[in-house]
């Protein structure tokens, strides 16, 4: 794969609370090429979508800021910036631009005052200099290319006149607007019925067929992973504790965190044997720990089966396992 | 020799009529909805948005009024309950909410969250009050001590455990589980499963269990009930649906679901389309709109729930494919 249009390393992203600065990302890496398309998972408090935030420069302002680390980006132009260290005002030049945002609840995405066709003509006009007929016109298009049927009219609509699936098409309409070579879509589905789901998931690996963009998906959906992303990256508060191809990371966890996740989830047909056998379903124990008192050392030891002294001792190093795939776990050999 | 079953719902209906002066036609959110439940079973209703699955369950223990049909729970209609029966009744019938940080009031103390359906039934003295609320924080598997805290302190796990404590202090015989699990993380939700099923076995407890998810009531569920838009598309024991499903929605539902193998299954079936409006659904069958085996009889009349094996309901027309 060529040059990542994406390549986070070192970052570290911290919330002013209480007078403390509390990490609610530690020590993050990962690259994304163009076509190529990365999950980030995690449970509640993983730190998936600060690290999104971080990338968009969306965090909450006197609260939130990145500590270390450079989050580079390859722009349209083909100049690379360190989107760490831009001022506002050139972040919001590429918001929308160079990367295409895609986030869960469309409804508090889009203005409901405004008609969609506006609203996706907006960045045309703002980023692109096109003349309002133009970007009316691009905007049609475009509502089209998400699969809305009768685009001319729906784009004179108003989102309270859409249905749930068809306002997340037309905010993925609006992410793409001005040809973004990255787009980050952060939950994009978990709001949707699982038909919907399964539509939204097609469209947008077919948009990435077409324009060869590269997407960063947030989820905590296993399952949706699986469909989805040719890599993964698990988080668990706060780091990544793996890292790999999707078929490979689940086929071979090489962390116990992984693994648990993996088997956790219900499984279609399997459920109804271990009802069957007495056997209940399987689990991860304990609780997702806070961050403001994490355990020393590593941070599930305390919910693993395979924790031993040293797990407690300092905090593993991200290792590779093969060549593509690593884990955060000292006894990652015998897993 | 048949058993009584413990709940009955026949020809259950629910209309909301549109707001005063305004234009919104009424929405048919339940079209005539019959079941049962036997003493000491589970059935899962499943669906996606607008199916009517929590207004079944609303209606079922009178949270809302159905337009018409029949709930009898332990022989008692509870559609014709006047208030102080009915308050009564609610001793045996508990409510399970989704989303355990809007179901706790942030202002009470776990304790008064627990003890507050013993005080308004008038049951026991504040010892013994106390005494049942401590009982059921050990049925969850929380800590005694819960008791004097506030909601706050507790992890989404932790406070839908309390939920579940708060439907159990009363001792009630019939649970609405709805979608108590949804809001929680996937380490968590199979913790919480299991211990609804271990209570449920426990307590001997009879139980209607909501989910939009087929993957997740399959563990605890003797028999699941498929609704689409307001109507029961499928019913089946729950072994009986996952390995034969058998109307063309719940092959749909099923196949998308995405599983952490999709590299090992075969090619998902992607359903076009919207779901559309209960405000004006589709007539004769509703599903016939994103259907792929629709014909055009399929737009007549109303599909007949019917069986095609032993206990296995089906509501449509199409044996000829299916």
């Amino acid at each position: 794969m060529g040059a990542p249009i994406l390549d986070i390393a070192g970052l570290r992203t911290v919330f002013r609370i209480g007078g403390a600065d509390i990490a609610a990302v530690e020590d993050m890496e990962l690259t994304i090429a163009a076509g190529e398309t990365v999950a980030l998972v995690g449970e509640s408090g993983s730190g998936k979508s600060v690290t999104s935030l971080s990338v968009m420069g969306l965090l909450p302002r006197r609260v939130g800021r990145i500590a270390a680390g450079k989050v580079m980006l390859s722009r349209k132009s083909g100049e690379v910036i360190d989107l760490a260290a831009m001022s506002d005002e050139t972040l919001r030049q590429i918001r929308g631009n160079d990367i295409g945002m895609v986030f869960q609840e469309p409804m508090t995405s889009l203005n409901p005052v405004y008609t969609v066709g506006e609203q996706i003509a907006e960045p045309i006009r703002i980023h692109l200099g096109k003349p309002h007929r133009e970007a009316a016109a691009d905007a049609v298009r475009l509502l089209a290319d998400v699969g809305i049927p009768d685009p001319a009219r729906r784009a004179q609509q108003y989102p309270h006149e859409l249905s749930g699936g068809m306002r997340q098409r037309v905010t993925i309409a609006m992410a793409l607007a001005c040809d973004p070579r990255m787009l980050i879509a952060d939950e994009p589905t978990t709001a949707l019925d699982v038909t919907i789901q399964a539509q939204i998931l097609d469209l947008l690996q077919k948009l990435q067929r077409e324009r060869g963009m590269g997407i960063l998906f947030v989820t905590h959906n296993l399952g949706v992973v699986a469909e989805i992303a040719d890599r993964v990256v698990v988080m668990y508060a706060g780091r990544i504790v793996e890292s790999g191809p999707v078929a490979e990371v689940f086929a071979h966890p090489r962390h116990p965190y992984t693994k648990g996740l993996l088997r956790s989830v219900p499984r279609l047909g399997q459920a109804v044997e271990l009802k069957r056998a007495g056997t209940p379903l399987p689990t991860i124990r304990g609780n997702v720990p806070s961050l403001r008192n994490l355990p020393k050392g590593c941070a599930f030891a305390n919910r693993c089966d395979y924790a031993i002294a040293a797990c407690s001792a300092a905090m593993p190093a991200l290792v590779e396992t093969t060549p593509t795939q690593k884990s955060r776990c000292i006894r990652w050999q015998e897993l | 020799m048949t058993q009584q079953p413990y709940l009955s719902v026949r020809n259950l209906s629910k209309h909301f009529k549109p707001a005063a002066f305004s234009r919104g036609a009424v929405v048919k959110a339940l079209q005539d909805i019959s079941f049962d439940i036997p003493r000491g079973q589970v059935v899962g209703l499943v669906g996606e948005s607008g199916s009517g699955k929590t207004t079944i369950g609303r209606s079922v223990l009178r949270l809302i009024e159905p337009t018409s049909g029949q709930v009898m729970l332990d022989g008692v209609d509870v559609t014709t309950l006047s208030g102080a029966q009915l308050r009564h009744q609610r001793r045996k019938m508990q409510y399970i909410f989704q989303d355990p940080f809007a179901s706790l009031s942030p202002r009470m103390t776990i304790g008064q969250v627990l003890t507050e359906g013993l005080d308004i039934q008038g049951i026991g003295t504040r010892a013994e009050r106390r005494a049942r609320a401590e009982k059921a924080l050990m049925a969850v598997e929380l800590p005694v001590d819960a008791f004097d805290r506030y909601a706050h302190e507790f992890s989404g796990g932790q406070r839908q455990r309390i939920g579940i404590a708060r439907a159990l202090t009363l001792e009630p015989d019939f649970i609405v589980a709805d979608e108590p699990v949804s809001a929680l993380d996937v380490s968590i939700q199979a913790q919480v499963i299991n211990l609804l099923r271990d209570l449920q076995t426990r307590l001997g407890l009879t139980m209607l269990f909501i989910s939009h998810d087929l993957a997740v009531v399959e563990y605890i569920c003797d028999t699941v009930i498929v609704l689409y838009l307001g109507r029961i598309m499928e019913m089946a024991p729950a072994a009986d649906l996952y390995a034969r499903p058998s109307h063309p929605y719940t092959r749909a539902l099923l196949s998308a679901i995405p599983s952490p193998d999709s590299a090992t299954r075969p090619q998902r079936q992607i359903l076009t389309g919207d779901i559309p409006s209960p405000a004006n659904p589709p007539s004769g069958c509703v599903f016939r709109t994103r259907c792929p085996f629709a014909i055009e009889a399929c737009a007549g009349d109303v599909p007949a729930l019917r069986e095609v094996a032993p206990g296995h309901l089906r509501a449509c027309i199409r044996d000829d494919i299916l």
